[in-house]
């Protein structure tokens, strides 16, 4: 029950006096205070700081520490105060929540410490309300990233008996472990340079021998160029087999970015040599040949911001797209305006459409290279508005993909958002838990209460007190609340699982009626939660069989339910049958019009009472059956 | 005695609700008008304040704090018509006065005292007599705050089949309503609902 309105409940209990004359079943009886007494004030020391308040308003929340009697441990006699060796600040939380329903965060705590406290007071953190959750969750995130990263610098700690293999990731993935993984890191890297240079000089014109025209370097000294490639690529091939071999998940190195990248740079010479001087795919091979620039992203393994620029650009991605989408549609407006605009002039640049999208793309830029100009004055005057209009289409997109790039350089966005929603889908788990938790404790307890009001006619003082100290009486008063309700409109709570199965055999309509056999008397427990008692499991076996049952009834364990007869509508053979209130608990069967009939087994000596100490009165049971069945 | 803080503007209903500071009577002025004593007006009035602190309880608030006690059927219809019944001068809102006068009655009255109130939940438009509309309106509230999940399946023709059994008690001379006098004498005559009507004697 929200117990932020817990002070309403005499109110709502007062209000059910609108059902009393249209009920025509008697009510069950209330919950009474057994130790009724005043409202009182009490002292809570908290490190010398004293709180003071109601005991009302601690008992609102029964399953916390301040609400329970948990507190009494914390009880000191001779200044009769409950005293608290715990921070005083984080404390004026607790304690508001209590007083207002609404627990908050206290900025100025820092996270773990307030973490703590609520966990000493059993408070779930989960209830914070919206003003402070979102900053709460911040905090949290802030912290556990902390944490991970100081569990990614000691991941780098040798684990003892790491095999072979395992060694040789750790040193492929964290150079700074060990001495040859630094070599290895340095040599690669260096490799990847020499190669990237040698692509570049290759093409470097370098020295013509007198009679012949100007040859690049590549072509002059063929061999030794074919030999550094070799070299470099038997490095790198050598290099991603051992990545390979040491890769705990093989399958998922090989779709990895950084090994693509790696097969990318070291195919083209494969290629290559297979392919040898085919006229017809020499100009192939060439084109083969700039995939040797790939090489150049092995880097990214050895440097972070490479890293960091490339999901900046994935998760920039829908902006790029939105800025080359605004950019392709001002391209086409503009070189169609120009078209048409210059086709009029003279020896014209602008041939045709496509033909003046290079002169948009370049006047846009705002680069103006100059080699297409307009001639006719629309075409000038369209000119410059283009020219203006580019450089807002391009203004627009690139803060935000900067200020993305900003965002990631400091935080791992995805992460965090998947963290964040996971958190909030437990979040919402949590409050409806809590929220069908309150119907289902009353479904829960019902029995249990109604056990105690039997206890209660059969004056068993001590079962009663055991049994009821288990629920507070807030709990017990909004339950008899719910229980009048029941018998006001003559049916019963259930929960979802109960109500489809009741609802199906509804429709069936068909039973074994005569079985009270044991095993399917134990079938039968399985069907309806509601009648299923949580408490006292005794093992069917014990329970003595009723002396009549004309049509199979659910059995009930141990305990009776006190209040209603229920008939059923459909000849179904399945019910619970109530007694009243004012009526000790007593054995009935009954034939005739009303299928139903009462089983009752006796108790498991712990919890006593009853039927057999009461022969059943006939007379007044039909009686009441038959006013019940007036419904 | 209403102090109303200047409204800023008059459009925005719960801005000027919360503009409204209403501070009740006195302890003594209270405790002559109802039956309480002083320390359980004090209780009262505590609980009340805490959850409307401008001293008065619109609908929609009376709504929201009734259904939490009712988490699995729909409560509104029915805290419509308590409200109805505890909002005697048709303002709008409920006083603290309103709401304690109207407890006293219903706790700490006589029996017919509280057969009146009930009458007066009931009588929707005050009109003196409970017509099969009338009842079969708040047979259906009630029956909405058991919400979907009951034991046995609600059939949609329970809440008829009950206000018909009503009528059928109720119902003296059988011309379609039901007066308070009527009412009153078939109450008495029923052991069931006199004994359910003192049973929140204790509440307070």
């Amino acid at each position: 029950m929200a117990s932020g309105v817990a002070a309403w409940l005499p109110f709502a209990r007062a209000a059910a006096i609108g059902w009393m004359p249209v009920a025509n079943m008697p009510m069950p009886i209330a919950p009474t205070e057994k130790n009724k007494r005043a409202d009182e004030l009490i002292v809570l020391n908290v490190s010398g700081r004293r709180f003071e308040t109601w005991r009302n308003t601690l008992d609102r929340y029964p399953d916390t520490l301040l609400g329970s009697s948990e507190k009494e441990f914390f009880y000191n006699e001779e200044t009769k105060e409950y005293f608290f060796d715990r921070d005083a600040d984080v404390f004026r939380a607790v304690l508001n929540f209590y007083r207002t329903g609404k627990l908050h965060y206290p900025r100025s705590e820092c996270i773990t410490s307030y973490d703590e406290e609520l966990s000493f007071f059993g408070i779930i953190p989960e209830i914070i309300g919206d003003c402070c959750y979102e900053e709460y969750k911040d905090r949290r995130r802030e912290n556990q990233e902390r944490l991970m990263d100081d569990d990614e610098d000691k991941k780098d700690a040798k684990l003892p008996n790491m095999t072979f293999r395992e060694t040789m990731w750790r040193a492929f993935e964290n150079p700074h472990t060990s001495t040859m993984a630094l070599v290895f890191y340095y040599v690669t890297g260096f490799f990847i340079a020499i190669s990237v240079l040698t692509n570049v000089v290759e093409t470097v014109p370098c020295g013509a021998t007198p009679n012949t025209k100007e040859v690049t370097c590549g072509d002059r000294y063929t061999v030794a160029f074919f030999c550094m490639d070799t070299a470099c690529v038997l490095i790198f091939t050598v290099e991603y087999l051992m990545r390979l071999f040491a890769a705990p998940s093989r399958y998922r190195f090989m779709r990895s970015v950084m090994s693509i990248i790696d097969v990318v740079a070291i195919l083209p010479y494969y290629i290559g040599l297979v392919m040898t001087d085919n006229e017809d795919v020499s100009g192939a091979f060439v084109t083969l040949r700039v995939f040797r620039v790939f090489r150049i992203f092995k880097f990214s393994r050895h440097s972070q911001g490479l890293r960091i620029l490339g999901y900046t650009l994935k998760s920039c991605a829908s902006e790029l797209g939105f800025l080359l989408f605004s950019l392709t549609m001002a391209i086409i407006i503009f070189a169609t305006v120009m078209f048409y605009a210059e086709k009029g002039s003279t020896s014209s640049k602008f041939t045709s459409i496509p033909a003046s999208f290079w002169y948009t793309i370049v006047t846009m830029t705002t680069l103006g290279y100059g080699d297409m100009v307009p001639k006719t004055i629309a075409g000038k005057i369209f000119g410059s508005i283009c020219s203006l209009s580019g450089v807002l289409v391009i203004a627009l997109p690139v803060p935000v993909i900067v200020s993305n790039f900003s965002r990631i350089y400091h935080q791992n966005q995805r992460a965090d958002k998947r963290r964040a929603q996971k958190m909030q889908k437990a979040r919402l788990a949590r409050i409806r838990i809590s929220k069908t938790g309150s119907s289902n404790a009353f479904l829960h307890s019902k029995r249990n209460g109604l056990f105690s009001e039997a206890l209660e006619l059969t004056s068993s003082i001590e079962e009663e007190q055991h049994l009821s100290k288990n629920q507070s009486l807030l709990e017990s008063q909004h339950h008899h609340l719910l229980h009048c309700l029941e018998k006001t409109t003559n049916h019963e709570f259930a929960d979802e699982l109960c109500y489809e199965q009741s609802y199906l055999e509804g429709a069936l309509q068909s039973y074994p009626s005569q079985s009270p056999s044991l095993s399917s008397q134990e079938g039968m427990t399985g069907t309806c939660c509601t009648r299923h008692t949580k408490r006292n499991h005794a093992p069917l076996p014990n329970s003595s069989i009723p002396t009549c049952a004309l049509s199979h009834t659910h059995p009930h364990h141990n305990l009776q339910e006190l209040s209603t007869i229920h008939i059923q509508p459909l000849n179904t053979s399945r019910s619970s049958l109530n007694m009243r209130v004012d009526e000790p608990a007593r054995l009935n069967c009954q034939s005739g019009t009303i299928t139903t009939a009462i089983i009752s087994i006796p108790t498991p000596p712990a919890t006593t009472p009853e039927s057999d100490a009461h022969p059943p009165p006939p007379g007044p049971t039909l009686q009441n059956v038959v006013k019940v069945s007036a419904l | 005695r209403k102090k109303l803080l200047p409204v800023h503007d008059s459009v925005e209903d719960d801005f000027e609700l919360s503009t409204v500071c209403h501070r009740p009577e006195g302890l003594d002025k209270l405790q002559e008008q109802t039956k309480f004593t002083k320390k359980e007006l004090q209780v009262l009035y505590r609980g009340f304040k805490n959850e409307c602190p401008s001293g008065v309880v619109n609908e929609e608030t009376f709504k929201t704090i009734y259904s939490k006690f009712f988490p699995q059927g729909d409560s509104g219809a029915y805290a419509h018509f308590l409200f109805e019944a505890f909002d005697t001068n048709k303002n709008g809102s409920v006083s603290f006065e309103d709401f304690v006068i109207g407890l006293s009655i219903i706790l700490r009255g006589t029996i017919n005292d509280r057969l009146n109130w009930a009458f007066n939940l009931y009588d929707l438009n005050k009109d003196g007599c409970i017509t099969k509309e009338e009842m079969m309106d708040i047979m259906k509230s009630i029956y909405d705050m058991m919400g979907k999940y009951t034991y046995p399946c609600m059939q949609d023709e329970a809440p008829r089949e009950h206000v018909e059994s009503f009528f059928q008690k109720m119902d003296r001379n059988n011309d379609g309503v039901v007066t308070i006098d009527e009412f009153i004498e078939s109450c008495q005559k029923d052991e069931n609902i006199m004994q359910s009507m003192q049973l929140f004697d204790n509440v307070i």
